[in-house]
């Protein structure tokens, strides 16, 4: 193990380097091209000798290829964001429902119009009912594990489908911190190669990706979400491993900070949660019981808990993003299963720098003005 | 290859295709050559909407269905992921129409040349978009009757040329590209055998005329195919190592070629005559 000083990018990168996979296809957009460069930089000096590194024409190739790669029963990996994401879009449902475990990161930036190259997370959040596994990193640490975490989970049998990483763009992919990057031994005894009968076969050839008419279809569709629910075991147990291999530990789709004693709990997402937890604490310190609860994953969305943790207390959401005409995503979602979540914070968008003051306000709101259902940071 | 030598195998059966249709042909007998170590991809189109209705899935070998836009690029896929797999001696051949071709696919086509990834392409060309009810393509000929190309009284019906993709594949230093009939099955086979055999993108495309949307008798699918080439409509080329060659026509009369079928049945004899005589 080595202590490096590198961004979230190349933290992400360090991971699927460990993770080895078969097949890399990638097509560049700031801010996920350090990831890209990284990859191309390790297969230009030998260090990934079985992997191809595709270099393809779009988005919506680079996705594709994936497919036809995992099809093949590979491990695949590929990258990208916003736009690019998007431009995707038809790919994302089509390799969830045809169970390809591709893992990919997605640097969370802001969609065009207007155009804006910094982060927020209205790209991922516009497309939470593709069918793919959403895990949303804190830091440069926490990538380099989801990296890794990320390929065991979506290619569990139990799972079997495909893994979105979100780095929030700029905050978190561009920012360097000290990560700690495991011994390749340690990550081939963490992930297991990859072993699927979902493949083309030539000993035993099989027609993939189907149509299936009316009278078929709802049983894969509904295959595919007890594969989603199925994941919550999966994950735990792959955090288990990965704690008892590296010794840095993970608490599945939530992340609850001083939340059990507390009268308002913050729900966030993504990078701006250490400054939430930090912001809480002085708050506590000032008798006031405050806390945070990030979540990691919001497909599969952990209702259950997110509703028994939020039971009696007074909750806003805060997310990177602003659906027009309903508000945020992230609010709907957890409103949906808490009725205690009554205010919807609104921030960071195109990039915006969310300040510690800007936490406080928020608090400040849910404690004095709890009639207060949307605020914009 | 000839016919005798072709495999007894039928790898593509059970569908739903229509009667006389060109492309299902294009397909069997494609697989027939390849044999069991093809992989078949097939975007949207006739071929996978009649081919991959679950549970009657009507391939063989292994198949599978692309994204519309990602025919090759799922092809440049699966090459990587048989390799990094250890494979040997298989063939990644697609079976694209000419909308999944020459429209909405050819980014990802041009992208698998650029690459030169060992991949066999072949677009069987009906002329339209044939799955959805007869829709204008870009390799739709002048003059021709679709359903959003319909004759009225300010339109003569489609007033654009067909897109020339064996120059566009050409220009890009491709290793081979030929065309192809499915009225001339030995010249297919050979070029389907031939393209399998060399290494790097090899693009075939294959005239597969539509009773269904050209508007003649289902068993007259091979006897169009023919008179499409005798007469000079589809030359057989075939571009191989920088190399250009060309079937000459072997004499048909263009005229009564276009006149075979519903879809020119509006054209007056000198829009006719002006079509024949490559003025347009």
């Amino acid at each position: 193990m080595s202590t490096q000083f590198i961004s979230g990018n190349d933290a992400f990168a360090a991971g699927i380097l460990l993770a080895k996979p078969a097949v890399i296809s990638a097509y560049p957009i700031t801010p996920q091209t350090v990831v890209v460069e990284r990859l191309s930089e390790y297969v230009a000096d030998g260090l990934l000798p079985d992997a191809q590194f595709i270099h393809v024409e779009s988005e919506h190739s680079a996705l594709s290829c994936a497919m036809g790669a995992s099809a093949a029963g590979v491990r695949t990996f590929t990258a990208t964001s916003s736009q690019g994401l998007l431009y995707m879009a038809e790919c994302l449902p089509y390799a969830a429902g045809g169970r390809f475990p591709i893992v990919m990161m997605n640097a969370n930036r802001a969609l065009a119009l207007p155009w804006n190259i910094y982060g927020d997370q209205s790209d991922s959040l516009s497309q939470l009912s593709c069918g793919w596994i959403q895990a949303y990193a804190e830091n440069a640490q926490e990538s380099l594990d989801l990296a890794l975490m990320a390929f065991r989970i979506a290619e569990d049998t139990r799972v079997s489908v495909p893994f979105m990483v979100n780095l929030d763009g700029f905050h978190l992919t561009h920012t360097y911190e000290p990560v700690e990057v495991p011994e390749q031994a340690l990550a081939d005894k963490f992930l297991p190669e990859f072993v699927t009968d979902n493949k083309l076969d030539f000993a035993k050839p099989v027609n993939m990706a189907f149509s299936a008419g009316p009278g078929h279809n709802k049983r894969f569709r509904i295959g595919h979400h007890n594969a989603m629910l199925r994941a919550f075991d999966v994950i735990a147990e792959t955090e288990r491993d990965f704690a008892e291999i590296f010794g840095r530990s993970y608490s599945g789709a939530l992340d609850a900070y001083r939340t059990d004693d507390a009268d308002y709990v913050l729900v966030t997402l993504g990078s701006v949660s250490g400054l939430a937890r930090t912001v809480a604490d002085e708050l506590r310190d000032e008798g006031v019981r405050a806390g945070v609860l990030r979540v990691r994953y919001v497909r599969p969305f952990p209702g259950k808990e997110i509703a028994a943790i939020l039971a009696g207390k007074r909750v806003a959401v805060l997310e990177k993003d602003l659906a027009a005409g309903r508000g945020g995503a992230l609010f709907t979602e957890v409103a949906s299963v808490s009725p205690n979540a009554s205010l919807s914070v609104i921030g960071g968008l195109g990039g915006e720098d969310i300040s510690a003051g800007a936490i406080r306000g928020i608090f400040e709101t849910l404690r004095r003005e709890p009639e207060t259902e949307v605020l914009y940071l | 290859m000839n016919t005798r030598e072709l495999s007894k195998n039928e790898y593509f059966f059970g569908h739903k295709a229509c009667a006389g249709c060109g492309g299902s042909l294009a397909v069997r007998i494609a697989l027939k050559v390849l044999g069991d170590r093809a992989v078949a991809v097939l975007p949207a189109g006739c071929m996978s909407a009649v081919g991959f209705n679950f549970p009657q899935l009507a391939f063989a070998n292994n198949a599978i269905i692309s994204t519309f836009a990602g025919t090759a690029s799922m092809m440049t896929g699966i090459l990587a992921g048989l390799n990094a797999r250890g494979e040997k001696d298989f063939t990644v051949v697609s079976f694209a129409g000419d909308g999944g071709t020459a429209d909405i696919g050819i980014q990802a086509l041009s992208g698998a040349i650029d690459r030169n990834d060992d991949i066999l392409y072949i677009c069987y060309d009906n002329e339209a978009y044939m799955n959805t009810g007869i829709q204008k393509s870009s390799l739709t000929p002048y003059g021709a009757r679709t359903t959003t190309t319909p004759p009225g009284t300010v339109s003569r019906g489609n007033e654009f040329r067909k897109k020339d993709m064996l120059e566009i594949v050409r220009a890009q230093g491709i290793p081979y590209a030929a065309t192809a009939s499915i009225g001339y099955l030995q010249d297919y086979m050979n070029k389907v055998e031939k393209a399998s055999k060399i290494h790097g993108t090899k693009y075939i495309h294959v005239l597969a005329p539509c009773p269904t949307g050209w508007g003649y008798a289902t068993d007259d699918t091979v006897d169009i195919a023919k008179a499409a080439v005798d007469c000079g409509v589809w030359p057989l080329r075939e571009f191989e190592n920088g190399v250009y060659s060309e079937t000459p026509a072997r004499g048909g009369d263009k005229a009564e070629y276009l006149r075979r079928q519903t879809r020119f049945s509006h054209l007056t004899d000198e829009e006719v005559g002006a079509i024949t005589g490559g003025s347009l």
